[in-house]
């Protein structure tokens, strides 16, 4: 185990480099202009377009550049914002908490939910139960995230004044409808998946095993059925906690989340190359270490699975 | 993005420009109700501000805040023209060499003295070309600005970097006492009282030039509040009144959030749900509801944007005049401000707003006028359009597919000529297609003053070689018109010249009028007394609870 925790550690420094030298390319070849950009509908005085240009190494060959960015990083400086002009790393310190709290949320929400109604569902199908719980997660599935979030802003927040519309002044309970949104998709799909592996495992030989050994019902449940069950809900829930950081996005917009995904979008409208690899970096470092917890999850809920 | 800056409006301005606009409608700039209590916290929506550092904040965001702390040199009148407010007097002989004095007593929020040389060495910093402020071209009418800013002696694209400046304050810039200090422009410019309300004319504290990065933060200023805390980015900035404030302009209110949203839509539905108290611009998807939903509370005032369609001059296809105006003259302005924009702006016929001195009203005659046979007639004897085609260039991140497309309907009924509206994502990129001449086609642009002077609209986007004059219009007369208005005597003088200047462009056409701004806003119960001026800021001194 201890070998196989170094070895994909150590996988991960190629990836984490070629993730931002990619990243860097995409965003530096978009063929805009930073500069104007900053100025919105007004010109910008030739003197301080120089200045700014060499400020930023906006006239070096990409390569330069990116080695100025990526010497930078080693160095443990993330650079500066070329639109807000402050250091990355204060807008990353300033905007993951954000996103933490709202994927947390989220998180949290689409795994007791969504677990607690697939299993519900798998353990009685064709039941009512099972019914409300195909059709309702259908439904959502079915929903853009943009129209769940102003659905939910509009009734829930500014109609019945049940969540603050907008905003984080009111500490945990801003995060909470946000959260829900945000989680509200990977809760259906959590909820199918738990379903389908429950009701496949009920009728296997263990199971029916286990049952004639006469162990009580909820050992059977909790820990024979939940714990081979859970093994595609963890895979899941493991790239998804990338997504919920990276989605956050158009939650993020329609909540007024100052987080990562707002960060991001307006860094990309204005090409500010820097600020978007910073955040990208980021990100990718989250999926490759999730990546690694689901990985290692394995051994723990199945003990056939081994590493070597 | 939303643009612009400067000084304080009175209530009165509002009224009078509305008179001219003939915009009244909603609008009631003075409630009349007479009993605006004291005392208070308020919240005002705002997006992320870019900079707030007053020498490198030039967007509507970061000026709402700096207005708010800063106490400006001139604020204007009812009739556009600057008076003293934080000067004693502003003083010239020969529009040449300017006396400024301050009013004695002032204090900064940190206690130092405000002087000659806060001033001085605020404007000092702007100027200076390796501080990059946004602000630093209205610093270049000084003398000794081109020491401060050299240039790239092979131009922008060559290898060569520009020098280091040779020095590091303006030349026309001398302290002559605690209280006084006289500016030496480059050119007599009449009109130069007018720039003074601009936000880049501030004066910067000891703290800021000790630390500019750290002012930002946290900047400290003269006005009528001071900021409590620090610069809360993505989500609020809080001003508190300023005990020690000396102005005639006493704010109402003893505290103002300015809540920092990312959409206006957001923005919108926490002033319906109470939790925010101004939206100063109702998002165009909300304009057919909003009078339903606030009734009284929604309203709008005259702004200084002004819309207009350009005509690229490398393009020969639109070398007419006669073209021009066909074109222009197969436009129906009222239709399209009624229909697509819900009234939040009014048609143009004139090419600077009602807002400045010197305004008149329908410059462009026949030019501008809906008729479609007299449009058709006008083509056919000019020979048609090659092609039988023309597009118009807008950018797509703006909100402005349904009036091009709305206006590429009418050209096409009206004048039967092929249009097409033409996105180009971003306003940047469709600038750089049009300076290398690569944008074939007419396209859209739009335009927010500096400081109420007719010159802040002819000069950038008209003169030959002008900042903002991306299509290339270049006429000697007009050029000599503008030039000798500014270095008129008097400003009377000036706008004579300048409105024959204007009527060179009536000839022309080198741009189509289409439409002035306005503030179009909305209010929550919790406040009344709101008011926005020409920049649009929302007035914090007026603003009280309700």
């Amino acid at each position: 185990m201890g070998r196989f925790v170094i070895r994909r550690i150590l996988q991960m420094v190629p990836v984490f480099i070629g993730t931002t030298l990619i990243v860097y390319f995409l965003v530096t070849q978009m063929g805009g202009d930073p500069i104007q950009n900053l100025y919105g509908e007004k010109p910008v005085p030739d003197n301080i377009r120089a200045t700014l240009t060499a400020q930023y190494h906006l006239d070096e060959p990409f390569f330069v550049r990116y080695w100025y960015y990526f010497s930078g990083l080693l160095q443990g400086d993330f650079g500066e914002s070329i639109a807000q002009g402050r250091p990355i790393s204060e807008l990353l310190v300033e905007a993951w908490p954000e996103t933490l709290k709202v994927a947390g949320v989220a998180f949290v929400f689409e795994l007791v939910i969504g677990v607690v109604a697939g299993v519900l569902a798998g353990m009685r199908r064709g039941s009512f139960i099972d019914n409300l719980v195909l059709v309702s997660t259908l439904t959502v599935i079915a929903i853009p995230i943009f129209v769940l979030g102003n659905v939910g802003q509009t009734f829930l927040g500014q109609e019945w004044g049940l969540f603050p519309v907008a905003g984080t002044d009111d500490g945990f309970i801003s995060y909470m409808l946000p959260g829900m949104v945000l989680g509200s998709v990977s809760l259906a799909y959590i909820a199918r998946l738990a379903r389908a592996s429950v009701a496949e495992n009920l009728r296997a030989d263990y199971i029916r095993t286990a049952k004639a050994k006469g162990l009580p019902k909820s050992r059977v449940i909790g820990i024979h059925v939940l714990r081979n069950s859970l093994i595609p809900v963890v895979t899941y829930l493991g790239a998804d906690l990338g997504t919920l950081m990276g989605g956050a996005i158009v939650t993020e917009g329609i909540f007024n989340i100052p987080g990562v995904g707002f960060q991001l979008f307006s860094s990309l409208n204005v090409e500010d190359g820097p600020a978007v690899v910073g955040f990208v970096s980021l990100l990718v470092l989250v999926y490759l270490i999730t990546a690694l917890v689901v990985d290692m999850l394995y051994a723990v809920l199945d003990p056939r699975i081994r590493y070597e | 993005m939303r643009g612009a800056k400067s000084a304080k409006w009175v209530a009165g301005a509002i009224v009078v420009a509305l008179a001219a606009t003939a915009c009244g409608g909603k609008d009631k700039a003075e409630e009349g109700e007479g009993k605006a209590k004291a005392g208070g916290a308020v919240s005002v929506g705002i997006s992320e501000p870019k900079r707030l550092i007053p020498q490198t904040t030039t967007e509507s965001e970061g000026s709402q805040v700096l207005d708010a702390l800063f106490r400006p040199l001139v604020s204007y009148d009812a009739k556009n023209q600057p008076v003293e407010d934080a000067a004693e007097s502003v003083t010239t002989t020969d529009n040449l060499t300017w006396t400024i004095k301050i009013k004695p007593g002032q204090k900064f929020h940190d206690g130092t003295p405000v002087t000659a040389k806060s001033y001085v060495q605020g404007w000092n910093w702007g100027a200076y070309g390796p501080n990059a402020a946004d602000g630093n071209y209205f610093f270049a009418t000084i003398d000794g600005y081109d020491a401060l800013n050299p240039a790239d002696p092979d131009g922008e694209e060559g290898p060569k970097k520009a020098p280091e400046p040779t020095a590091k304050e303006l030349s026309g810039l001398k302290v002559v006492d605690e209280t006084t200090f006289t500016v030496k422009l480059a050119k007599p410019f009449a009109d130069y009282k007018t720039v003074l309300g601009y936000t880049v004319f501030y004066p910067l504290p000891d703290a800021a030039i000790a630390n500019i990065k750290a002012y930002e933060q946290a900047p400290i200023g003269q006005g009528a509040f001071k900021i409590e805390g620090k610069w809360d980015h993505n989500k609020s900035i809080k001003v508190v009144k300023n005990p020690d404030y000396t102005g005639t302009n006493k704010p109402l209110v003893d505290s103002v959030t300015y809540k920092i949203y990312q959409k206006q839509e957001t923005m919108y539905k926490d002033v319906v749900a109470g939790a925010l108290d101004v939206i100063p611009q109702v998002p165009s998807s909300e304009l057919a509801n909003a009078p339903k939903q606030f009734g009284e509370r929604f309203k709008s005032s005259p702004a200084s944007t002004f819309q207009f369609v350009s005509f690229p001059t490398y393009d020969k296809k639109y070398s007419k005049p006669e073209v021009r105006k066909a074109i222009s003259m197969a436009i129906d302005r009222e239709e399209i401000t009624k229909v697509i924009l819900n009234d939040s702006q009014s048609p143009a016929r004139s090419f600077v707003s009602p807002v400045v001195g010197g305004y008149r009203d329908n410059t462009c005659g026949d030019s501008c006028k809906f008729d479609p046979a007299a449009a058709k007639a006008l083509l056919a004897k000019a020979g048609g359009i090659e092609g039988n085609k023309i597009n118009i260039g807008y950018n797509g991140d703006g909100g402005h597919k349904e009036w091009v497309d709305a206006t590429c309907n009418q050209v096409k009924k009206n004048l039967g000529v092929e249009c097409v509206g033409q996105a180009v994502p971003q306003f940047a990129e469709l600038l750089t297609q049009v300076e290398q001449k690569k944008f074939s086609g007419m396209f859209r642009m739009g335009w927010i003053m500096d400081y109420p002077s007719m010159e802040n609209y002819l000069g950038p986007l008209f003169t030959t070689g002008g900042s903002s004059n991306y299509y290339g219009y270049s006429n000697k007369k007009f050029d000599k018109l503008v030039e000798d208005g500014r270095a008129a005597k008097t400003s009377a003088e000036a706008i004579k010249l300048w409105q024959q200047a204007e009527d060179v462009l009536v000839q022309d056409m080198p741009v189509i009028p289409l439409r002035f701004g306005k503030n179009v806003f909305a209010h929550s119960k919790n406040v009344s007394n709101v008011e926005m001026d020409l920049f649009n800021r929302v007035d914090v001194t007026k603003i009280s609870k309700a």
